[in-house]
């Protein structure tokens, strides 16, 4: 029985998943999955109900808030929105993804810049900003406007300062 | 022997507060799994006190008691322990403890002490016990080496883990805590440091959890789950009091997972709001998903209430008419002769002005994850008001509260909904009628709708100017949806409580004032909605400075020092009181005035405004200076300047800041929930639009004012004078004086 003050035991693919012939299979943080339920099922849900990724949040529904920004292939979306079918065959990175065999540059910023208050869309803003620095390395004023995801504590000028860090670290790792 | 047996058999030393706030030192024995998550438990681990664990390698666990929020409390409480304990920062571990209700020779207390969140308070609390619960942990320790050395104590001292002899020898925490746990506190109080040997408390501290929270492992009430817990999402009546009619539920059932479809009953008209908020229908389900499904096949028939006929404009409307007739209103203060001082004014100014209700919106939506059992209960959930929580599984199960225990995960925001528990209710009910633990999922669209809204209302204002254009008279006169309808607790306050505080500025600093509340009917549940009535009532009085300022040219600056007058303390019977230290009010006024260049006269379509005020011990100071592009506003330059007293940790406290004047811009601007036909009109973000980084400043300059008085909380002390900053500063720029809020769909009909 999961204890609750445990951590989450995610579903490992031997034990969720059965073999289907479609959907697809999918990669989560480089883990083939298999889903074979609704196919209408938001993947956001299926992060969260059914392989306890809790760290992707549901914040509106409708794609409002980006609370619940994944990687798809690389771009940020929206996972509330996202159909299962519509992510058959592609590779998925959550914010549990995105540390490897240490923190990821934009991480790394987020914890200098002590972005956090609440904390809870901060997975989505991380996710938003990874996406973003792939694309524009050194991002513009215009650039970080862009991440529209909402952050109800007010954290918008660290934010935007942990991204220029990350971008600087980034390069640094680069070069 | 499991770890848990282990630690069954160990004394450690217990804290509790007694209801006057005095400390209690107890000494029992006492099973410690339910308060500490297994895994922390490791053999070596010692519990000293209710608070400090420590291990025998010397590193050191400290609890932290309060509801994290995003206010920063399981860092800044834990750092007070820490400082007290003489431990280095970097070694410390933080454990969130869960909700401390015990009976202990038949009285109930709280074993951690006050675990509330709100009303700014966790930091002045904590400054009264914890630092003497870290210095009692310390003092075990000492006593223990001067045992094990066979010295007297009071040659010892500690410093970092270890104490010290003046000999040259040292011993760590580790060593000692076995033998320190086993030891007798003084009846006698233990002296906490002098503040100028402080090493933590003043250093700016990062979010001990940050890493968990930027790797996505921090677990939020939302995101705890229960083997054998059932999804629930409800739909709820659109209608206020409403109530269900008839419900088609067969193709909610049919949909693929759905469990089962259960009703509970809203309060009835006039009731108290100590249940649930309003009558609803739960659909319970194996996923999330297969719940919402479930939720959009029900076919509900929902009948109005007794407020079909509400709407913002009538309110308005009413709230007007109210203050036109200017009878039969309630004194909240009056002082003087203001009759007399309209008599001799040489000019009168007044104005009229409108704030709307809002709705709290925290990110993580409310929700509970509930178990019953026959013998107790389990509840976790992202919440600021556990004891209320508690009170109300009580009430509803008739299980005692000691039997229900009450996890504290972090919670993604509060603001003031998570003191109400009506979601805790709601899973209550819930549970009990599917006969099955259950975990309540609100969505954004049962949130915006289905809140304790900050209050409405209108501020008449008046004042009056003698031949030297100083300000004699003032009246206050508000009309607004009382605060303490339906509010168990507030049913014998004075229905002005939570809208008018009778001496907030200026009372005491003119001669003949005025406040006077006018109630107006709503069917609208209210709540308190960060720094409730200073939100509420601040944008008035401190627009309102600035047009008596600008009708008898006067600098708005000048005028508001010379209205506070000489530094010294006035009574203040509100929260936050017993006194408003006008020469502290002036000192955030001057700093802020010149941080944003407030002498020099701007030329570049850009407009410069200022206000300030006093919320809850806080004094507080905002400025901004902005320009019209287009449609759009921007903010090239933010200022707050804060004074709280002692600063525990400035990283927080300036976070706090930041982002309540950013929460102060978001509201200000556009933020407002409107009723039409008894029914909420907004449904999710797109029609209660947050500020994007977009349209927010950059930078917030927060300048936290050097201070040795004793601390009071930040939560709540960088929002209150934003709203009147910004509208100063639009008028400054455009000229239009905006006097409703949000202020930008009223510039915009305006301009």
């Amino acid at each position: 029985m999961q204890k609750p003050n445990q951590p989450p035991t995610p579903a490992s693919p031997d034990t969720i998943s059965k073999p289907a012939p479609t959907p697809a299979p999918l990669t989560i943080n480089g883990k083939p999955y298999f889903h074979d339920g609704d196919p209408d099922m938001p993947l956001l849900w299926y992060l969260r109900d059914v392989l306890r990724l809790t760290g992707t949040k549901y914040g509106c529904g409708i794609g409002a808030c980006g609370a619940c920004t994944v990687l798809v292939d690389g771009k940020a979306t929206r996972s509330c929105l996202t159909t299962m079918l519509a992510v058959a065959s592609r590779a998925i990175t959550t914010i549990e993804g995105l540390e490897t065999d240490k923190l990821h540059p934009v991480q790394q910023a987020w914890i200098e810049n002590d972005v956090a208050q609440c904390g809870y869309c901060q997975a989505g803003q991380i996710m938003a900003v990874v996406d973003l620095l792939a694309r524009k390395p050194k991002p513009s004023d215009a650039d970080i406007a862009g991440i529209d995801n909402l952050c109800r504590c007010g954290t918008y000028p660290r934010i935007r300062r942990a991204i220029l860090r990350a971008a600087a670290l980034s390069e640094g790792k680069a070069s | 022997m499991s770890q848990a047996a282990s630690l069954t058999r160990r004394r450690f030393l217990q804290f509790g507060l007694t209801a006057s706030g005095a400390l209690l030192v107890g000494f029992r024995s006492r099973a410690m799994a339910a308060a500490i998550p297994a895994e922390l438990l490791g053999d070596d681990l010692v519990q000293l006190t209710a608070f400090v664990m420590i291990e025998r390698d010397n590193r050191v666990v400290i609890g932290a008691r309060g509801c994290e929020i995003g206010q920063g409390v399981i860092t800044s409480l834990p750092m007070m322990i820490a400082e007290e304990l003489d431990v280095e920062w970097s070694k410390v571990r933080v454990i969130q403890l869960p909700y401390g209700y015990e009976v202990v020779d038949g009285k109930p207390r709280n074993r951690y002490g006050d675990q509330f969140a709100g009303g700014s308070t966790s930091i002045p609390n904590a400054w009264k016990d914890l630092r003497e619960a870290g210095a009692a942990a310390r003092w075990l320790l000492v006593q223990a080496a001067a045992d094990a050395w066979s010295v007297d104590a009071g040659t010892l001292s500690t410093e970092a883990g270890h104490v010290l002899n003046p000999d040259g020898r040292k011993l760590s925490y580790g060593a000692l805590a076995r033998t320190a746990a086993a030891r007798a506190l003084p009846d006698s109080p233990i002296p906490t440091k002098p503040p100028d040997a402080f090493k933590l408390i003043g250093k700016p501290t990062r979010t001990t959890d940050g890493r968990s929270i930027v790797t996505g492992q921090n677990r939020y009430g939302i995101d705890e789950y229960l083997s054998g817990a059932l999804i629930a999402v409800m739909l709820r009546c659109p209608y206020l009091d409403g109530s269900l009619e008839s419900l088609d539920e067969s193709a909610a059932r049919k949909v693929p997972g759905v469990l089962d479809v259960v009703t509970i009953d809203g309060p009835k008209p006039g009731e108290l709001f100590d249940g649930p908020l309003a009558s609803g229908i739960a659909v319970l389900a194996d996923s999330t998903w297969a719940a919402i499904q479930g939720r959009k096949a029900l076919k509900p028939v929902w009948k109005q209430g007794p407020w079909k006929d509400e709407s913002s404009a009538a309110l308005s409307a009413s709230a007007n008419a109210l203050l036109d007739a200017a009878s039969d209103g309630i004194e909240v203060r009056r002082d003087g002769d203001l009759a007399a001082s309209r008599k001799h004014a040489r000019h009168t100014v007044s104005a009229r002005y409108e704030v709307p209700f809002l709705a709290h919106a925290t990110m993580e939506p409310p929700g509970a994850l509930i178990e019953l059992r026959s013998d107790g209960a389990l509840l976790i959930a992202s919440m600021q008001n556990p004891d209320g929580a508690s009170r109300i599984i009580s009430q509803l199960t008739g299980l005692a509260r000691e039997a229900i225990e009450i996890r504290l995960p972090r919670s993604g925001g509060g603001f003031g909904r998570r003191l109400q528990n009506d979601f805790v209710a709601e899973a209550v009910l819930i549970a009990q009628k599917a006969g099955k633990a259950i975990k309540l999922m609100w969505l954004r669209e049962d949130d915006l709708a289905h809140d304790f809204y900050r209050p409405f209302g209108v501020h008449a204002m008046e004042a009056t100017l003698d031949r030297r254009n100083r300000v004699a008279g003032w009246a206050h006169r508000c009309a607004a949806t009382s605060r303490t309808w339906r509010t168990p607790g507030m049913q014998d306050d004075p229905l002005w409580k939570g809208c008018l505080e009778p001496d907030d500025f200026p009372a005491g600093l003119v001669d003949d004032l005025e406040k006077t509340f006018y109630p107006i009917e709503s069917g609208m549940p209210r709540g308190w909605w960060r720094a409730p009535l200073h939100t509420f009532h601040a944008f008035a009085v401190q627009s309102f400075i600035d047009e008596i300022a600008y009708e008898v040219r006067r600098d708005a600056v000048e005028l508001r020092l010379e209205m506070l007058g000489e530094p010294r303390e006035i009574p203040y019977r509100g929260h936050g009181g017993p006194v408003f230290d006008t020469g502290r009010m002036a000192n955030v006024l001057k700093l802020c005035a010149e941080k944003i260049r407030w002498s020099e006269r701007r030329t570049d379509g850009r407009g410069i405004g200022i206000a300030c005020h006093f919320t809850f011990g806080g004094y507080s100071a905002h400025a901004f200076e902005i320009s019209m592009q287009g449609n759009n506003l921007k903010i090239h330059k933010a200022v707050c300047v804060v004074d709280v007293g002692r600063v525990i940790n400035p990283l927080g406290l300036e976070a706090q800041i930041m982002g309540g004047t950013i929460d102060g811009i978001s509201t200000a601007l556009n933020l407002a929930i409107t009723v039409r036909n008894g029914e909420v009109q907004q449904k999710n973000f797109p029609d209660y639009r947050l500020l994007t980084m977009a349209d927010a400043p950059g930078n917030v300059d927060v300048q936290l004012v050097d201070s040795t008085r004793d601390p009071v909380g930040g939560g709540e002390m960088g929002i209150a004078s934003v709203a009147p900053a910004l509208a100063n500063a639009i008028f400054a720029t455009t000229t239009v004086r905006i006097r409703k809020l949000p202020l930008l769909p009223e510039l915009m009909r305006m301009l």
